[in-house]
């Protein structure tokens, strides 16, 4: 009993000593999202091609005129296609890639909660 | 070995992935935006290059049956290399318009180069940093993207045109 | 000349491998208790003429024998003496060499180290070792064989790529390779437990020292990797969730959650299967991350060679492995019942493996997804940091959680009296980060958790310092250091990432940029000649307002002529609490530079912390053996 107790003192203490900041989208954690084409697996951030450059000024517009992080991926999607960015959004396609390592980690659970399950029940008998 | 359900499972989901593997060989590992092809380019405004009150947008390009994009610059040399298949296209088909978008380029240059080795587009507009490139999604200079009436994207053109692209963009147009 | 030699020596170690099997496979059948001397003397010679092969090569790069396709292609004769001996493992061919020399070292270690364990069981380790080394010799021979002669002699060679040329990048490679071809060697032991029968806790004491000498040499060479990229590669990180990086972590959390499930195995005798899994898995997880490089079915920036065709007899190779390995597990299989308490160390042991499981598989998943989408449905998608950063980050939270509680229960069952000391311990950590948060900055509700966590983690590790130190209990001191190791790497990296400050701008030679309570000012450009490259060299004048500080950074771009490359040399200025780093890079076509100007807290202690990790192992093998 006492165990839970404190577990749950635990738990309150730690929601209420945590504050969050607000969310500033930061110029360069968008470049660091996105794909350079002419380069071999670098991105726009790490890269200082012609390519580079241009889609990096295309971001500072962009975000000067008040669009949001998602807006100027979706844009650069589609005029480049999925590629371009790094973390691949969630449709149809890409399902399976962001739902697969959740699903693993469960049936991980699982397997192990049925193993000291049985183990009891063994002793038990 | 006694043969169960999970242990076939595991058989094949194992040769599955080796064969992916192996077509993933045959495959070409490096991107290209062909697959863009199908798609619409819209939202563009271009300046004419040496008259900042000519333009041209999308209800523009409506009105050609086929138009061919050209990015170009003065200090590419492919684009040099490519030229002569513009000028081919621009004098004998009536079907199709050229669009030259003269990238990241200095005026001055971009006007000597044309006129030492002709004009072949219909308009040419400027891109002076290279925004416009963003919006037709160019990523390398020459690269140049054939549309149709409804500016649907029928091809694009990586690297300078060269006999066999030049041949079918004929096709295409016919 | 050296081209023949080479040749020779390699056939003879072919010839010696199909010898060993020979023997060996005789000898099984005898019932005497001791190997037969013959044997020995087989392979020792074997891994005599496979050192000797090497040297030759070596030599080839040193007197820049350009006969050889493989020096002609990689080396050059301005080439400083220490790059050229580098040079050696530093292309496709060569490494594959180092490859094999480490399969046939190991194969003779494990032969004569081994005498106290069973005659069969060793038998059949050196028998399926030999099987791989044969493997290996052929792709060697038939597909990239490095004593290739070209004729007529060129009279330079091609030169090595400048990137490459690099202290950290020289010791890399062996590093991971005696770490990753290390795994064959307890790989071929759980083939042979099966085989022979000789499984259970004598099994585990057999190749106890063979996992930790690889986890050791694994752990460091991801290390030297990592600081390889932060220093050379020049954009300021040193993790970049690329596809190389991640091959080199697949075999990395599989020996992780072997070398504890081992410990299990050798105290409670349970677990056998599990455990010849995961040395199954390992070197299959480390051939398969060799296949994903070498072949080029990923595009990374550390693929500086690959060719479809090695990938094709990697793959062929890989799928005889993966097949022989299961069809003989699932002949050998024996179900076994588990007796695992809830409050026991081993259970701990496995929520480490359902966590490393876990880790490895999102790892693999991601690396392989694209792959896989581009086959099937003709999709081309990138997956890289945000993905990898969204889904495991969460879970580091609890998994170091239980890092820390777990190795407080003892084995099989224990009472739970320290849930106090927990409760304490995990109230400083709220406090702490809280303090650090009022003081510091702002930062998200994950970080928070990884904070605390960490904290947690760092917390209760120094206590057991000293509870080692008042008690004189060295056993317990490896799993310590690496504990702490780790939990001070996640407590600085989530400093890092939270108090980095970074900005990209151009500028021009005169001009000044106000980044908070710095001043960058581009003072001067100066062009410098050296051996074998010319450096373009910025003068920065950096003023630190806050402490009145100037400093001056000197980053470069090096153009070198063989072969002809642009690098760019980050100028870094280390400090215990954190790291100046400014790089440069020209903008084509105007005389502007691209600036990447960082302040990134604890760069130092990073590496630090990480090189805990893997000290904690070496501590490990230089204890005695822990009876207890």
């Amino acid at each position: 009993m006492k165990i839970k107790f404190f577990l749950f003192i635990i738990c309150v203490l730690i929601t209420t000593s945590i504050h969050t900041s607000e969310n500033q989208i930061k110029l360069l954690e968008v470049y660091k999202n996105l794909r350079c084409l002419v380069c071999q697996g670098q991105s726009i951030a790490d890269s200082n091609s012609d390519f580079a450059a241009t889609i990096k000024l295309v971001v500072q517009d962009q975000l000067n005129e008040g669009k949001t992080e998602a807006e100027i991926y979706n844009f650069l999607i589609s005029k480049y296609g999925e590629w371009i960015v790094y973390q691949p959004s969630l449709n149809k396609n890409n399902f399976l890639l962001w739902f697969l390592p959740y699903l693993i980690f469960a049936v991980g659970g699982l397997v192990l909660f049925f193993i000291i399950q049985k183990s009891r029940h063994n002793k038990d008998n | 070995m006694k043969i169960s359900i999970s242990k076939i499972i595991i058989f094949i989901f194992i040769i599955f992935s080796l064969f992916i593997f192996w077509q993933g060989l045959k495959k070409n590992n490096s991107y290209d935006t062909k697959s863009l092809i199908g798609s619409r380019i819209s939202n563009f405004e271009l300046i004419e290059i040496n008259n900042d009150d000519q333009y041209i947008s999308e209800k523009d390009l409506k009105k050609n049956k086929f138009t061919l994009i050209n990015f170009f610059a003065s200090w590419c040399s492919p684009c040099r290399a490519e030229h002569k298949y513009l000028l081919n296209l621009s004098g004998k088909n009536k079907k199709i318009k050229i669009i030259g978008i003269n990238f990241k380029d200095k005026k001055k240059n971009a006007n000597n180069f044309l006129k030492e080795l002709g004009n072949p587009y219909n308009f040419v507009g400027r891109d002076l940093k290279g925004r416009n490139s963003i919006l037709f999604g160019i990523y390398g200079i020459p690269e140049s993207i054939l549309v149709d009436n409804n500016l649907i994207i029928i091809k694009k053109i990586v690297g300078p045109i060269d006999e066999t692209q030049y041949d079918e963009i004929l096709q295409l147009i016919k | 000349m050296l081209s023949s030699i080479g040749n020779i020596l390699v056939i003879l170690v072919l010839t010696l491998s199909f010898l060993i099997i020979y023997n060996a496979s005789l000898d099984i059948k005898f019932s005497s208790q001791s190997i037969k001397k013959n044997i020995y003397k087989l392979s020792l010679f074997q891994t005599t003429f496979t050192v000797l092969s090497f040297f030759t090569l070596i030599i080839g790069f040193v007197i820049s024998d350009f006969s050889l396709i493989n020096v002609y292609e990689n080396s050059h004769t301005a080439k400083p003496f220490f790059y050229k001996v580098a040079g050696t493992w530093g292309n496709h061919e060569g490494s594959l060499l180092l490859w094999v020399n480490i399969l046939v070292i190991f194969s003779y270690l494990f032969l004569v180290f081994n005498h106290i364990h069973d005659k069969k069981f060793r038998l059949y380790t050196l028998i399926v070792q030999n099987i791989l080394i044969l493997g290996f010799l052929f792709f060697l021979l038939l597909n990239s064989n490095p004593f290739n002669s070209i004729y007529p002699i060129p009279l330079e060679g091609l030169g090595l790529n400048p990137i490459l040329q690099d202290p950290a990048l020289a010791i890399h490679p062996p590093l991971l390779y005696v770490g990753f071809v290390g795994c064959s060697i307890f790989f071929s032991a759980a083939m042979a437990s099966l085989l022979s029968g000789y499984g259970g806790k004598i099994f585990a004491q057999s190749i106890k020292t063979w996992v930790k000498i690889s986890w050791c040499f694994q752990t460091l060479g991801i290390i030297v990797g990592s600081i390889w990229a932060y220093y050379e590669l020049g954009w300021g990180g040193f993790w970049f969730w690329d596809p190389v990086e991640n091959a080199s972590l697949l075999p990395w959390f599989a020996i992780t959650a072997l070398m504890h499930s081992l410990i299990v195995l050798e105290k409670r005798n349970t677990l056998y299967s599990w455990v010849i899994i995961l040395c199954l898995l390992t070197f299959i997880l480390s051939v398969t991350g060799t296949f994903l490089v070498r072949s080029g079915i990923l595009n990374s920036v550390h693929t500086f060679a690959s060719d479809p065709s090695r990938g094709i007899y990697i793959l062929l190779f890989l799928s005889l492995m993966i097949f022989s390995s299961l069809i003989i597990f699932f002949t050998k299989y024996k179900k076994e019942t588990y007796n695992f308490n809830l409050k026991s160390r081993e259970t701990f042991i496995l929520v480490n493996n359902w966590f490393m499981a876990f880790f490895l598989l999102t790892v693999l998943i991601g690396m392989l997804y694209p792959i896989f989408l581009d086959v099937l449905t003709n999709v081309k998608i990138s997956v890289g940091p945000p993905f990898f950063n969204i889904v495991i980050i969460p879970l580091v939270v609890p998994f170091l959680f239980f890092m820390a509680i777990g190795p407080k229960f003892g084995w099989v069952k224990s009472r739970n009296k320290f849930f106090y000391k927990f409760f304490f311990l995990i109230l400083g950590a709220v406090i702490i980060n809280i303090l650090i948060f009022y003081f510091f900055g702002k930062y998200s509700f994950l970080s928070n958790l990884i904070f605390i966590a960490a904290i947690f983690l760092i917390l209760q590790s120094c206590i057991d310092v000293k509870k080692i130190i008042n008690n004189k209990n060295k056993f317990e001191l490896p799993r310590v250091i690496s504990h702490l190791g780790f939990g001070l790497l996640v407590f600085f990296i989530g400093v890092n990432y939270q108090f980095s400050l970074e900005e990209d701008f151009n500028l021009k030679v005169g001009e000044i940029k106000k980044i908070n309570n710095y001043e960058v000012n581009f003072q001067d450009i100066k062009i410098k000649d050296n051996k074998n490259y010319k450096a373009v060299i910025g003068i920065f004048k950096l003023t630190n307002f806050k402490n009145n500080l100037v400093q001056y950074l000197e980053p470069e771009i090096r153009i070198y002529s063989n072969p002809e490359t642009l690098t760019y040399e980050a100028a870094i200025k280390t400090k215990i609490t954190s790291d100046l780093y400014l790089t440069m890079s020209n903008v084509s076509r105007s005389d502007y530079y691209n600036i990447k100007f960082q302040n990134k807290p604890f760069m130092i202690c990073i590496w630090i912390s990480a090189l805990m990790i893997s000290l904690g192992g070496f501590v490990q093998l230089t204890l005695k053996k822990n009876e207890d």
